[in-house]
């Protein structure tokens, strides 16, 4: 058995949480959270860890250089520079709106990456 | 002149909030003056998210957030003027503004909301030894830089404080490439968010220095690195721990100061500790008819609060503006032991609701109980387990509680460890 004290990061909060994990790293059980999302972040930031990621993708034709993008969910924590790689290569033809994909399924992730401002 | 109800300076997160919550309440004729070219304020280059948790229930980005009021906005008739710098307050709510299209405007307005937000601490404001050579610049600045201009201000970074700007910039740098090479912080303890340690700073390896201070840039045209010292519990650096450390890049993210040039000019006395105007329940400030909310008033944490302090306002100057605003006797608060200061600085005795008093505390407390009094009674007693100067807390006084006191009262807010 490990116990493992961790921050929550699903919100401002920062709520302390202890993760009590079995031999082969599974997870026994979850304490200090004060929300659901808390458990489910200990639980896979013990498993799979996961992040949001959020950067700006070059704007092609228009008044701005680049529009925000943020990932449409988290991808693995491990694959955040891959994913970087890939967003700073391309780019996006102005007029943007927010909620435009950008790239979708990035690295087969199944997630999208979406811009999160207009640009013109 | 122009003729408005409502004129509100500056269209961020604050202003917006304000003269849509004013507009709700009935208010006609609002006038939102904007010194950028866009609504938005600052949010729009926080591109990272965080924003929305408590308003809207989800996890937003800063233009995400700011694009939700902005579409509100655009669906009300309340005249917005971006590219607009504010000029002056008369005595009489009269704002002197000026722009392109318009020349000098003179707007007449009952009442005024003051949103102009805040600005960052500069170098000048620090003592650091050293010549001026480009590459020091504030995580603000590089935040523009690199998240609306699209360049990258260097490659090996230093950032001076552990404010939030700073946290989300040691991010956002090493996500595009570079090299931020460590965080000092001349406290302690961090100013900013524990989330914001935990996922900018050791999810990248980068150290956090705690009670270390940059002592002196090097380098004549570019910064060519950095001199930081370990500093003592006066906070002074200790001679024989200076360390030279190799940078192109200092960015500093040493605090934040809102920007009440219009409130002096007004003048609007500034709470000492947090350079904005005293407030009442309302964020009526001093002057009938003038509001003050978001970071002019106080430096917040999170924006989610901005929103919610700016619609007290936004109500506040409805009723005023309908003449059915309490305005009497009042109370006066007051931070002690350990509380910092409290905004609002004072309650009308009679007044229509339930006050949050907000404040933040001198230091960190573990286990400790926030105590509320009032002429040597116990209003309320909250246990806490942890209260740290970089979070922002409060306390709920119900308006009975508030119209049982006496006649020049004071409601005192302590820690009790």
């Amino acid at each position: 058995m490990e116990k493992r004290e961790l921050v929550c990061v699903a919100c401002p909060l920062g709520c302390g949480i202890t993760v009590t994990l079995g031999d082969s790293g599974e997870v026994l059980d979850v304490t200090g959270n004060t929300c659901k999302r808390g458990d489910a972040y200990a639980r896979s930031e013990c498993t799979a860890p996961t992040r949001s990621l959020t950067t700006t993708v070059r704007v092609e034709g228009g008044k701005a250089y680049v529009v925000p993008v943020k990932s449409a969910g988290p991808v693995p924590k491990g694959m955040m520079f891959d994913c970087m790689k890939v967003i700073n290569e391309a780019s996006i033809k102005a007029p943007v709106k927010i909620g435009d994909v950008v790239i979708k399924n990035i690295l087969g992730t199944g997630v999208d990456i979406v811009a999160t401002n207009n640009a013109e | 002149m122009t003729n408005f109800d409502l004129a509100v300076v500056g269209g961020g997160p604050a202003g917006m909030a304000a003269a849509l919550k004013a507009h709700e309440e009935g208010i006609e004729k609002i006038v939102v003056l904007e010194r950028a070219e866009t609504l938005g304020g600052i949010l729009e280059q926080c591109i990272h998210t965080g924003f929305g948790l408590h308003y809207f229930g989800e996890e937003l980005s800063g233009p995400e957030y700011a694009g939700r009021f902005i579409k509100l906005l655009e669906n009300t008739n309340i005249v917005v003027k971006t590219d607009t710098m504010v000029l002056d307050i008369a005595e009489d709510n009269t704002v002197t503004a000026v722009n392109k299209t318009d020349g000098l405007l003179k707007i007449s307005a009952k009442a005024v909301v003051l949103a102009m937000g805040c600005r960052e601490r500069p170098r000048g404001a620090l003592s650091i030894a050293g010549s001026r050579g480009s590459g020091i610049m504030t995580a603000g600045t590089a935040q523009k830089y690199v998240n609306i201009d699209g360049y990258m201000p260097g490659h090996e970074v230093v950032i001076l404080g552990s404010g939030d700007i700073g946290l989300i910039m040691a991010r956002r740098m090493t996500l595009e490439g570079a090299k931020v090479k460590m965080v000092c912080e001349l406290m302690p303890y961090s100013g900013g968010l524990t989330r914001n340690i935990v996922q900018c700073l050791e999810d990248f390896n980068i150290p956090l220095k705690l009670s270390t201070t940059v002592v002196a840039t090097h380098g004549k045209d570019r910064l060519e690195g950095v001199t930081i010292a370990k500093v003592d519990e006066k906070l002074q650096p200790i001679k024989g721990t200076e360390e030279y450390v190799p940078c192109d890049t200092l960015m500093l993210s040493v605090g934040l100061i809102p920007e009440n040039e219009l409130s002096k000019n007004a003048g609007l006395t500034l709470d000492r500790i947090t350079n904005g105007p005293k407030v009442d329940e309302y964020r009526e400030t001093e002057h009938k008819g003038v509001f003050a909310c978001g970071n002019v008033l106080q430096v917040h944490d999170l924006v989610d609060y901005v929103t919610e302090e700016s619609q007290i306002a936004g109500l506040g100057a409805a009723k005023f503006i309908k003449g059915e605003k309490i305005s009497g006797d009042c109370i006066e608060t007051c931070g002690i032991n350990g509380v910092r200061y409290i905004v609002p600085q004072r309650i009308n005795r009679e007044t229509d609701t339930d006050v949050k008093l907000y404040f933040r505390v001198g230091a960190v407390f573990k286990n400790a109980a926030i105590v509320v009094e009032a002429n040597g009674e116990t209003i309320l007693s909250k246990k806490k387990k942890k209260l740290c100067p970089g979070e922002m807390e409060y306390v709920l006084i119900k308006k009975d509680v508030i119209a049982n006191l006496p006649k020049d009262s004071v409601i005192t807010v302590r820690v009790e460890a």
